[in-house]
């Protein structure tokens, strides 16, 4: 049995709006994963299930073998950390430290190991110059990287991040991949929502395409940028890398720089022998 | 024409550190063309963007030195309902935009119009007409606190472009949208700029701005560090160090030009880098035919 195991499940809010209809799906730990979709598709009701926000009308999910409804939110909160999309609807205290520190006074940890804790996940987050800032006074993009070390100064066996890069610029981008791979490198499930598809490139391995409230497909990245029903009937992308080298009709399937010099230059010198 | 002249502006916010947020711009605007304003966040676009809207002197106090000229008046001139009829101003964050005080979208794009005092068949008119033009049908008669992100995007887009301003500013448009939601957004920019609307627009994904835009400013640090045709800006490896980055089309254009010193022109989108690697690749094809 997977870490996490979605059974078959339905979700439907009380004003009748069905947002998940059965799906299923086993995420491994250590496992990274991108969830992509158009806005309303299914993906943000999705993630709430697994961090306990919202109950299943339908089917089951289960962490590490236990069913989640046996789990109180304490104990969701964990093992499994969500970052939402708005920051806004996270922040709440009246400064940084005291918001990052939250979380770890709900577990009655000392203040030591709460400020080594806030810390370190401030110093992970590129945000340990801000402690003492009101984050309201913080800009929207750094505002992000405070509830990402919230999440972060847990020490959570699954982060979500739903939407990280929404508003970064290039530095910002380059912070957040900074951090996934220092989750992967603890063997943490990192599961992400997302439009970027260059993001997706770069930082994640298996994606889960959602349409219409349902998993569309669910396979490793190479598959699915090449799968050309999936992606028109989602209304998703190829990455801007792939796409040209598909219209130039290279054989490869192409997801980076680096790899599309490699098979052009090859061409070339294919065609340097040939002629 | 020039519809905005900035000389020399200096601006430092009420509450500060010392430190000001836009340090000597001068820019200049002309009619009909999209702007668009780049570089790292904390670095003065937003800022930029609430001086040519007027929030900064009106709203926003502050220290304001320099000239700044809308339309041949200068902006502390100017009063803000007077300007919002000029200029368009959409927010980064959708969520601060929306006004709270409608209870469905229709109303929401409606109000800005009912505030300027235009007749009630005219306002349902031109409602209907951008609700149309933006594909937003089916949200008509939702409650804009329902909405998704993405969703509350494109009505914050509908709610300024109903005005018909001449000049739009539009801060970071697309960063809730997914990719289509995205392209629909960038048709609706080149729709308006097709009008002859004056467009400056801030936006980090280069492709689309090497797409759309004619001409770009870099911030960086609060001051405008380079500007120029976008051709010439977004094809210049030093944006990297700039810490701005650069389209991804110009990206794989710099490392084969490193690799194989006869690939040809930069390219920054994608029409251009399809056809500069068929010259690149084809040209060989030739050489090798004429030697046999």
């Amino acid at each position: 049995m997977s870490f996490i195991e979605i059974q078959d499940v339905s979700f439907t809010y009380p004003n009748g709006f069905v947002a998940v209809k059965n799906i299923s799906a086993s995420i491994e730990k250590g496992e990274k994963l991108a969830i992509i979709g158009q806005n309303g598709a299914g993906k943000t009701t999705t993630v709430k299930m697994l961090n306990g926000l919202l109950k299943p009308t339908y089917g089951t999910i289960t962490i590490d073998g236990q069913n989640m409804k046996g789990y109180t939110t304490a104990q969701i909160a964990k093992r499994l950390g969500y970052v939402f999309q708005n920051p806004d609807d996270q922040i709440f205290q009246s400064d940084v430290f005291s918001e990052i520190a939250y979380g770890l006074k709900k577990q009655g940890m000392t203040d030591d190991d709460i400020a080594e804790r806030v810390r370190r996940a401030a110093q992970q987050a590129g945000i340990e110059g801000y402690l003492d800032e009101n984050p309201y006074n913080l800009p929207y993009s750094t505002r992000k990287f405070v509830t990402i070390a919230c999440v972060l100064a847990m020490e959570v066996e699954v982060v979500i991040l739903d939407e990280p890069t929404a508003g970064q610029d290039y530095v910002g981008m380059q912070q957040i991949a900074k951090i996934i791979n220092h989750l992967q490198e603890k063997n943490i499930t990192v599961i992400t929502i997302t439009h970027d598809m260059e993001f997706v490139v770069k930082n994640f391995d298996r994606v889960i395409v959602m349409t219409n409230k349902r998993i569309a497909a669910d396979k490793d990245k190479r598959e699915i940028f090449w799968d050309f029903d999936v992606i028109e009937e989602a209304n998703i992308k190829q990455p801007y890398i792939s796409e040209l080298a598909h219209l130039l009709r290279v054989e490869e399937r192409i997801l980076s720089i680096d790899e599309f010099v490699d098979s052009l230059l090859e061409m070339k010198a294919k065609e340097r022998v040939t002629s | 024409m020039e519809l905005i002249r900035v000389n020399n502006l200096d601006y430092m916010y009420p509450i500060n550190d010392g430190e000001k947020a836009l340090k000597n711009v001068s820019l200049s605007i002309r009619e009909g063309k999209l702007y668009a304003v780049i570089g790292k966040n904390g670095t003065g676009k937003t800022t930029l963007c609430n001086v040519l809207r007027g929030f900064i002197p009106h709203f926003h106090k502050g220290s304001l030195e320099g000239e700044v000229v809308v339309e041949g008046k200068d902006i502390r001139h100017w009063t803000m309902s007077e300007l919002a009829k000029n200029i368009g101003f959409i927010f980064q964050n959708p969520f601060t935009q929306i006004s709270g005080v409608k209870d469905t979208v229709f109303g929401e794009i409606a109000y800005g119009l009912e505030n300027l005092g235009v007749e009630v068949p005219e306002i349902k008119k031109r409602v209907k007409q951008v609700i149309q033009l933006l594909n937003i049908e089916e949200l008509a008669d939702k409650n804009p606190y329902e909405l998704s992100g993405g969703q509350k995007q494109r009505v914050a887009f509908a709610a300024v472009i109903v005005m018909d301003p001449d000049i739009l500013v539009i801060d970071e448009p697309t960063s809730q949208l997914d990719p289509k939601g995205t392209r629909d957004i960038f048709d609706m920019i080149k729709w308006m700029k097709e009008q002859g609307k004056t467009i400056i627009l801030v936006e980090h994904k280069l492709e689309l701005i090497a797409e759309h835009a004619d001409y770009l400013f870099v911030m960086n640090d609060g001051r405008i560090i380079t500007e120029g045709n976008v051709e010439d800006v977004l094809s210049n490896p030093a944006l990297i160090d700039y810490e701005a980055g650069l389209p991804q089309y110009a990206r794989l254009g710099i490392e084969l030009n490193k690799r194989s010193s006869d690939f040809g022109q930069i390219p920054i989108h994608r029409s251009q880098a399809e056809a500069e690697i068929k010259k690149w690749l084809g040209i060989h094809v030739n050489q090798g035919g004429s030697g046999s």
